[in-house]
C-alpha cells in the first residue's frame, strides 16, 4: 500500500466526517448510537486531522485535484503550512468539543439527534475544506456549506421565535460577507478568469485594485469573524445555539475568517501597503474595546462570552494590522513576532473559549438557567466544571501561566518595537495602541471575574440550584482535553512556537523558531534573553513551591486547625443570597465610567414606589446608528418598488413588453 | 546559573519575606507620628502575623476550597514578584522566568484570585470589595504596563535586570520621560497597595473600604498569609519603583562585597520611601470611589505621555 | 543614541517635559488656587529652561528674558490672580464643560498632533533646544483646550497666560527667543491684559453674581 500523503489523510478525515454525519441519518432517533458511537468517532477523526497536520507542519505544500463539482471546474485542494496550523486548531478543538457533545445532547431537545449529527459533522467537514481549498470556487462552496450547516445548528431549537430571528440575522450577515469575499476574489483574478489561488498569486495588481481586494476581504471575512460594525450576529447567535455548537463557532469558525484574511493579505495579494495595516488595526482596536466593554455588562453568560469573542477577534485584527505594517516596511523579524502572536492567539482562543462555552453548556444543563442573576455557588455542586472553568477564565483574562498570556505577551513585545517604524505618525500612534491593548486585557479580567464569580462562587441565588448536578464523564473528558490544551499552550510556548513557525516562515520568509530554540525548551526569548524572556514553567514552579512550602511550614510550625461558623460580614444579620452583587450590580462601575459607550434604558426606584425596583437594559449603539436606519431604508425602497406590483396580468405583460423593446433599441450591434 | 547566583536569589527572597512586614511597620509608625498618635512598635506586623498564625481558622459555612486555596496562591505570586525584582543584585537566576510584562501578569493573577475569594462566601461586603478591586485593577494595570513600556523603550528590554543595568550602570543621562513614568507609577502603586487616595488601609468603614472588604471573612493563618502578601506587595512595588527610577546601589554581579553594600543602601532607600509614603498619605484625603477612576485615568495618561515624550525628545540623535 | 545628546540639551528637554507635565496638571486641576500655583510653577520651569539655554549659548539677552519670566509669570501674575480670587471670593471648585478624563484624552491626541506637526519644523532649526518645539506647541494647544473647556473666568485667564508660556517656550526653542523689544511688549500686554480682565471680573460678578461665563450668552440680542 503506498504511503498516504497528509493531504490524502485530511481528505479521508473530511469524508469520514461526512460519513459519520450520514450515518446519523440512518437512525435519527437512536440517541445512544449517535451520541456514544458517532460523536466519539468524530472526535477520533478530529485527533487524526490534528496529528496529521502536526506531522505535516514544516514540509512543503501538497496539492490535490478533486473532480467533483461542475464539469471543467474541479476542486483544487492544497495543504500548506498556514492551512496546517488552522487544521491543527480545528482537529484538536473538534476532538474536545465532540467528546463533550457525546455527553451533552439529550432526548427531546430541539431537532432530532440524527439531524444534529449530520449538520454538526457537515459543519466540521466544510471547515476543513475551507482550509484546504485552493481555488475560489472550492473555497466559496465550502464557505457557504459552513455557513448553512452552522445556520441549521444555531436554529436547532427553532420553536423559539428569538432563536429563529438570531439565525436569520446570522444568515443575512454571513451572506453579505460571502458576497464581499466573492467580489474580493473577483478583483484578485484581475479579469483573467482564472479562479485558482495559484492564478491569483501570479497576478500583479495595481495598488488601487489590491487595496480594493483587501478591503473587500476585510469586510467579508470581518463579517464572519465579528469585526465592528458587522458583529451584531455574534451575541445573538451564540446564546441561541447549543453549547457545543457555540464552542465550535466561537473557537473554530471565527478562526477560519482569520485564516481567510491571512490567506488573502499575505499569500494571494503579495506586497501589502502600510495603510492596510492601519485600517486593520483601527478596526481591531475599536472591536476589542467595544467587545470587552459590552462583555462586562452582560447578564446572560453566553452573551458575555460571545462579546468576549468579539474582543478576542479584535485583538487578532490588531495583531494582523501590526504584522501588515511591519511587513510593508520590510521589518520581517518584527513581523514574524507579531504574526506568531496572532497565530498563537488563534490557538489559545480556540482552546479557552471552547472550554468556557462548554462549561456554560454544563451549567445550562444542570440548572436550565442562562441568566447570571439566577446562578451562583455552583462550585459546591459542580466542582469539576468549576475548577476546569477556572483554567479557561485565567487564560481568557490573559494571565500567566496559561495560554492567553503568551499570545498577549508576544503581542505587547512586538508593540514595544513599533517606534522603529520609519513613518513619523505611525511610530507615535502605534505605541499608543499598545496602551489600548493593555486596557482591553485588563478589562477582560474584569469580565472574567464577573463570569466566574457570579456563576460559580457565592451563595446560590435560587433554591433550584441545590439540585444541580456535575457534568457527566463524557463532558468531563471533553473539558479536561480543552483545559489540558490551554495549560500546554501556556507552559510550553517554545514547543508551540516551533510548531507554528512553519506558517510564519511561509508567509513572511522568516520565523522565530531558530531564535526561540536557542535558549532551551523552557525559556521563551523571542529576541534575546537580555531583551525579554518568559519561562512559564519556572514561573509555575516558584509559585507552586511557595504555596506548598508555605502550607507545610505553617502547618508544621503552627497548626492546621479549622472550624466552621456563619459568615462574619461585619456583623450584619441578613446574609441571604440577595445581599450579593447581581450581575448588573457587578458591572455598575463599568457602566458608569464608560457611560457614553452604551445605550442604556434604566429605571430607578423612587421613594414613592410601592414596589421599588431597579432595572437596566444595555443595548448596542450600532443597532440604532446603523442597522435600524438601514432596515428603514430597505423598507422605504421596497415600498417604492411595491408600486410596480399592480396585481393585474396586463401590467406585468406590459413590463415584459417594454423591457423587450428597450433592450432591442439599446442592444443594437 | 551557578550555585552562587542561586544562593543570592534565595537570599533575596528571604530578605523580602523578612523585610516586608518591617516596611509596613515603618510606614504605620511614620503615619502615626505625623498624625499625632502614639506609634505602634516597629515590629508590630510580626507580632500580628505570629498571633494570626496561632489562631484557629474560622471558616464561613459557604466557603469553597477556592477560598482556602486563594491565600496561598496570592502569597506565592507575591513571593515570585519579589524574586524577580532586583533588590540587591541584578544577577537573579529566576529573573528570566518573568520580565516586567509577566510581572504585571503576576500581580493580575494575585488580584483575580483574591477577588474571586472575596466573592466566594457570598456576602454583601465580599462582592463589593471584589468588584471595587477589579475596578481599581483594570485601571491600574494598563497604567503600570505603560510605565513599563516607557522604561523598556529606554533600555530596549523588558527584563527588569537589564532595565536596572541600563539606568544605573551606564552613562548618566536625564530621561524626561521617566518623570512622567515616575509620577504615573507613584499613582499606580498607591492604588494597587490600597493606600490613601484610593483606599484606606486603616478603615473598616463599610462604604470606603476596598481591600479590607475583600478579606473580611478571612481569619487565622489565611489572614496572616494575606496580610503578609500585602506587605510583600508593598515591598515589591517599592523595590520596583526604586529599581526603575532610583536604581543606584543595586549590585551588578553577585560579589559578597557588592551585596553587603547593597543591603544598607536598600534599607535606607526603603526607609525614605516609606516615610514619604506616610507623608503623602497624611496630607491627602481619600477620594470618593468614583474619583478613583479619574485618579488612575490620570496615571494612565501620564504614562502614555511619558511614552510620547520618550518618542519625541529622546529618540532624536 | 541617547549618549549623543549633551547635558545641556538633556536639561532643557527635562524642563520642557516638566512644562508639559504642568500643562496637563493644569488641565486636570479642579480647584482655582492650586491652578494658579501650577501656573506659577510653569513660569518658574520656563525661567530655568531659559537660563540653561542662555548659559549654554552665551546669549546675553536670554538672561533678561529669564528674569522677566521669573518676575512676571512666576511672581507678579500669580500674586495678582491670588488677590483677585480672594477679593472676588471665587468658589473653590472649577467645573469644566467636559469631564477630566475626556479632556485629558483629547489632550493626548493634541500632543500627538503637535509632536508630528512640529517635527518637520524642528528639523529645519539648528538650535540646541529644537527638540522641545513639539512640546511648546503642545503646551499652547493644551492651554487653548483649557480655555475651551473651562466655564469660569479665572481659569480661562490662566489658560490664556499658559498659552503665552507655551509661545515663549516655542520662541526660545526654535530661535533662542524673540528680540527683547518684542518680548517686553508682550510682557506688558499680558500684564495689562490681566489687569483689564480683573476689572472685567468685577463687572461680570456685579452683573451676574457669578463668574460663570456661560452667563455671557444671555448678552446677545434677541
Amino acid at each position: 500500500m503506498p504511503a498516504l500523503l497528509p493531504i490524502d489523510v485530511l481528505l479521508i478525515a473530511a469524508c469520514a466526517w461526512l460519513a459519520i454525519g450520514l450515518a446519523g441519518l440512518a437512525a435519527p432517533r437512536n440517541l445512544h448510537f449517535i451520541s456514544k458511537i458517532l460523536f466519539p468517532l468524530g472526535a477520533a477523526v478530529g485527533v487524526l486531522a490534528g496529528l496529521t497536520s502536526l506531522r505535516f507542519l514544516g514540509s512543503g505544500a501538497e496539492t490535490a485535484v478533486l473532480a467533483i463539482g461542475l464539469p471543467d471546474l474541479p476542486f483544487h485542494l492544497r495543504l500548506d503550512n498556514l492551512a496546517a496550523v488552522f487544521v491543527l486548531l480545528l482537529g484538536f478543538a473538534a476532538a474536545g468539543i465532540s467528546v463533550f457533545a457525546a455527553g451533552y445532547f439529550r432526548k427531546g431537545e430541539g431537532a432530532a439527534p440524527g439531524l444534529m449529527c449530520l449538520q454538526y459533522h457537515f459543519f466540521l467537514a466544510s471547515m476543513l475544506l475551507v482550509l484546504l481549498a485552493d481555488d475560489a470556487y472550492a473555497f466559496m462552496v465550502a464557505w457557504e456549506g459552513m455557513a448553512l450547516s452552522s445556520f441549521f445548528l444555531v436554529t436547532t431549537d427553532h420553536r423559539h421565535a428569538e432563536i429563529r430571528r438570531a439565525g436569520y440575522l446570522y444568515l443575512l450577515i454571513a451572506h453579505i460577507g460571502a458576497i464581499a469575499i466573492l467580489l474580493s476574489f473577483g478583483v484578485m483574478t484581475a479579469g483573467s478568469g482564472d479562479y485558482s489561488f495559484a492564478g491569483m498569486r501570479a497576478q500583479a495588481l495595481s495598488p488601487f485594485w489590491a487595496s480594493a481586494a483587501f478591503l473587500l476581504a476585510l469586510a467579508g471575512f470581518g463579517a464572519k469573524a465579528g469585526l465592528l460594525p458587522v458583529h451584531v450576529w455574534l451575541p445573538e447567535a451564540h446564546p441561541a445555539a447549543p453549547s457545543p455548537v457555540s464552542a465550535m463557532m466561537s473557537g473554530v469558525m471565527l478562526k477560519t475568517a482569520i485564516y481567510g484574511l491571512l490567506r488573502v493579505s499575505f499569500d494571494l495579494l503579495g506586497e501589502p501597503l502600510w495603510w492596510w495595516g492601519v485600517v486593520a488595526m483601527s478596526v481591531g482596536l475599536a472591536t476589542a474595546v467595544f467587545g470587552v466593554l459590552y462583555s462586562t455588562v452582560q447578564s446572560d453568560m453566553k452573551r458575555l462570552l460571545a462579546y468576549s469573542s468579539i474582543e478576542n477577534i479584535g485583538l487578532l485584527a490588531v495583531a494582523l494590522g501590526l504584522t501588515l505594517i511591519f511587513h510593508a516596511y520590510r521589518m520581517e523579524a518584527l513581523a514574524a513576532l507579531s504574526m506568531t502572536a496572532l497565530l498563537y492567539h488563534c490557538l489559545a482562543h480556540a482552546g479557552f473559549k471552547s472550554l468556557l462555552f462548554l462549561c456554560t453548556g454544563s451549567v445550562l444543563h444542570a440548572t436550565k438557567e442562562r441568566s447570571l442573576g439566577k446562578l451562583g455557588g455552583l462550585i459546591h455542586r459542580m466542582p469539576w466544571v468549576a475548577w476546569l472553568a477556572l483554567a479557561g477564565v485565567i487564560a481568557s483574562a490573559g494571565l500567566p501561566p496559561l495560554s492567553g498570556f503568551v499570545s498577549e505577551w508576544l503581542l505587547l513585545q512586538s508593540f514595544l518595537f513599533s517606534p522603529g517604524l520609519p513613518h513619523p505618525w505611525l511610530n507615535m500612534v502605534v505605541p499608543v495602541a499598545a496602551a489600548v491593548v493593555a486596557l482591553v486585557a485588563a478589562l477582560a479580567g474584569f469580565a472574567m471575574v464577573k463570569f466566574y464569580g457570579i456563576i460559580f462562587l457565592g451563595q446560590m441565588r435560587e433554591e433550584a440550584l441545590k439540585d444541580a448536578h456535575d457534568a457527566g464523564p463524557w463532558e468531563r473528558a471533553g473539558l479536561l482535553w480543552l483545559a489540558g490544551l490551554t495549560l500546554a499552550l501556556g507552559v510550553l510556548p517554545t514547543a508551540v512556537i516551533s510548531v507554528i513557525d512553519a506558517a510564519t516562515r511561509q508567509l513572511l520568509g522568516t520565523g522565530l523558531a531558530d531564535k526561540v530554540r536557542e535558549h532551551g525548551w523552557w525559556l521563551l526569548a523571542p529576541i534575546s534573553p537580555d531583551r525579554a524572556s518568559y519561562a512559564p514553567l519556572v514561573f509555575l514552579a516558584v509559585i507552586a513551591a511557595a504555596v506548598l512550602l508555605g502550607r507545610q511550614l505553617v502547618h508544621r510550625l503552627y497548626h492546621g486547625r479549622l472550624r466552621r461558623s456563619p459568615a462574619w460580614d461585619c456583623g450584619y444579620v441578613f446574609q441571604g443570597p440577595r445581599a450579593q452583587d447581581t450581575a448588573e450590580g457587578f458591572s455598575q462601575p463599568i457602566r458608569r465610567i464608560f457611560e457614553p459607550m452604551f445605550r442604556m434604558e434604566r429605571h430607578f426606584p423612587t421613594i414613592r414606589d410601592e414596589k421599588p425596583y431597579y432595572s437596566v437594559k444595555v443595548e448596542d449603539h450600532f443597532w440604532h446608528w446603523l442597522y435600524l436606519p438601514l432596515a428603514r431604508a430597505a423598507e422605504w425602497v421596497s415600498r417604492l418598488i411595491i408600486r410596480l406590483q399592480g396585481g393585474r396580468i396586463a401590467i406585468y405583460l406590459l413590463y415584459s413588453f417594454l423591457t423587450l423593446i428597450i433592450l432591442l433599441l439599446v442592444a443594437r450591434p | 546559573m551557578n550555585i552562587f547566583g542561586f544562593l543570592g536569589q534565595l537570599f533575596a527572597i528571604a530578605l523580602a519575606l523578612l523585610l516586608a512586614p518591617l516596611l509596613t511597620g515603618w510606614v504605620n509608625q511614620c503615619r502615626a507620628w505625623l498624625q499625632n498618635r502614639s506609634a505602634p512598635p516597629l515590629l508590630q506586623p510580626y507580632y500580628m502575623l505570629h498571633k494570626l498564625f496561632l489562631k484557629d481558622v474560622v471558616l464561613a459555612h459557604g466557603a469553597s476550597p477556592l477560598f482556602r486555596f486563594a491565600p496561598f496562591v496570592v502569597f506565592g505570586c507575591m513571593v515570585l514578584a519579589c524574586a524577580i525584582i532586583p533588590t540587591l543584585s541584578t544577577d537573579l537566576p529566576f529573573a528570566p522566568a518573568a520580565d516586567t510584562i509577566a510581572l504585571v501578569g503576576v500581580f493580575g493573577l494575585a488580584r483575580i484570585f483574591i477577588s474571586l475569594a472575596a466573592m466566594d462566601v457570598g456576602t454583601a461586603f465580599g462582592t463589593l470589595g471584589g468588584r471595587r478591586e477589579m475596578l481599581v485593577g483594570f485601571l491600574a494595570e494598563p497604567a503600570l504596563l505603560m510605565v513599563i513600556f516607557t522604561t523598556a523603550m529606554i533600555s530596549q528590554s523588558t527584563s527588569v535586570a537589564t532595565i536596572v543595568e541600563t539606568l544605573a550602570h551606564r552613562d548618566f543621562i536625564i530621561y524626561p520621560s521617566l518623570a512622567f513614568a515616575g509620577i504615573a507609577f507613584t499613582f499606580v502603586s498607591f492604588a494597587e497597595n490600597a493606600r490613601v487616595p484610593v483606599d484606606n488601609p486603616a478603615t473598616h468603614l463599610e462604604l470606603t473600604m476596598i481591600h479590607e472588604a475583600m478579606i473580611l471573612e478571612y481569619s487565622g493563618r489565611h489572614l496572616a498569609l494575606i496580610e503578609w502578601a500585602a506587605s510583600l506587595k508593598l515591598y515589591a512595588y517599592s523595590c520596583l519603583g526604586l529599581a526603575l527610577f532610583f536604581p543606584w546601589g543595586i549590585a551588578e554581579g553577585n560579589s559578597v562585597a557588592g551585596l553587603l553594600l547593597a543591603i544598607p543602601v536598600l534599607v535606607a532607600k526603603l526607609a525614605i520611601g516609606g516615610a514619604l509614603l506616610a507623608v503623602i498619605e497624611t496630607i491627602n484625603a481619600k477620594v470618593r470611589i468614583f474619583r478613583a477612576p479619574e485618579f488612575l485615568g490620570t496615571a494612565f495618561l501620564f504614562a502614555v505621555l511619558g511614552l510620547l515624550v520618550r518618542l519625541l525628545l529622546e529618540t532624536q540623535s | 543614541m541617547n549618549t549623543a545628546l549633551p547635558l545641556s540639551t538633556q536639561l532643557i528637554n527635562l524642563f520642557a517635559a516638566v512644562v508639559l507635565l504642568l500643562a496637563f496638571a493644569m488641565l486636570a486641576q479642579r480647584r482655582v488656587l492650586p491652578l494658579i500655583n501650577l501656573f506659577a510653577l510653569q513660569g518658574l520651569t520656563l525661567c530655568l529652561s531659559t537660563l540653561v539655554v542662555a548659559f549654554t549659548t552665551g546669549q546675553a539677552h536670554l538672561y533678561g528674558s529669564a528674569a522677566l519670566t521669573l518676575a512676571l509669570k512666576a511672581v507678579l501674575l500669580p500674586l495678582i490672580l491670588h488677590r483677585l480670587v480672594r477679593k472676588l471670593q471665587v468658589k473653590a471648585d472649577v467645573e469644566g464643560l467636559i469631564n477630566v478624563p475626556t479632556t485629558m484624552l483629547a489632550g493626548i491626541a493634541l500632543v500627538i498632533v503637535a509632536f508630528n506637526v512640529a517635527l518637520p519644523i524642528s528639523q529645519l532649526s539648528s538650535t540646541i533646544s529644537r527638540g522641545t518645539l513639539g512640546i511648546a506647541l503642545a503646551s499652547v494647544m493644551l492651554a487653548f483646550l483649557m480655555m475651551i473647556v473651562r466655564t469660569k473666568a479665572i481659569p480661562q485667564v490662566v489658560g490664556f497666560l499658559a498659552m503665552e508660556n507655551g509661545l515663549f517656550l516655542a520662541a526660545t526653542s526654535a530661535t533662542y527667543g524673540m528680540p527683547m523689544v518684542v518680548e517686553l511688549g508682550i510682557a506688558l500686554d499680558v500684564l495689562i491684559g490681566v489687569i483689564i480682565l480683573g476689572v472685567f471680573f468685577f463687572q461680570i460678578r456685579d452683573q451676574f453674581d457669578s463668574l460663570d461665563i456661560r452667563h455671557l450668552e444671555n448678552l446677545k440680542e434677541r
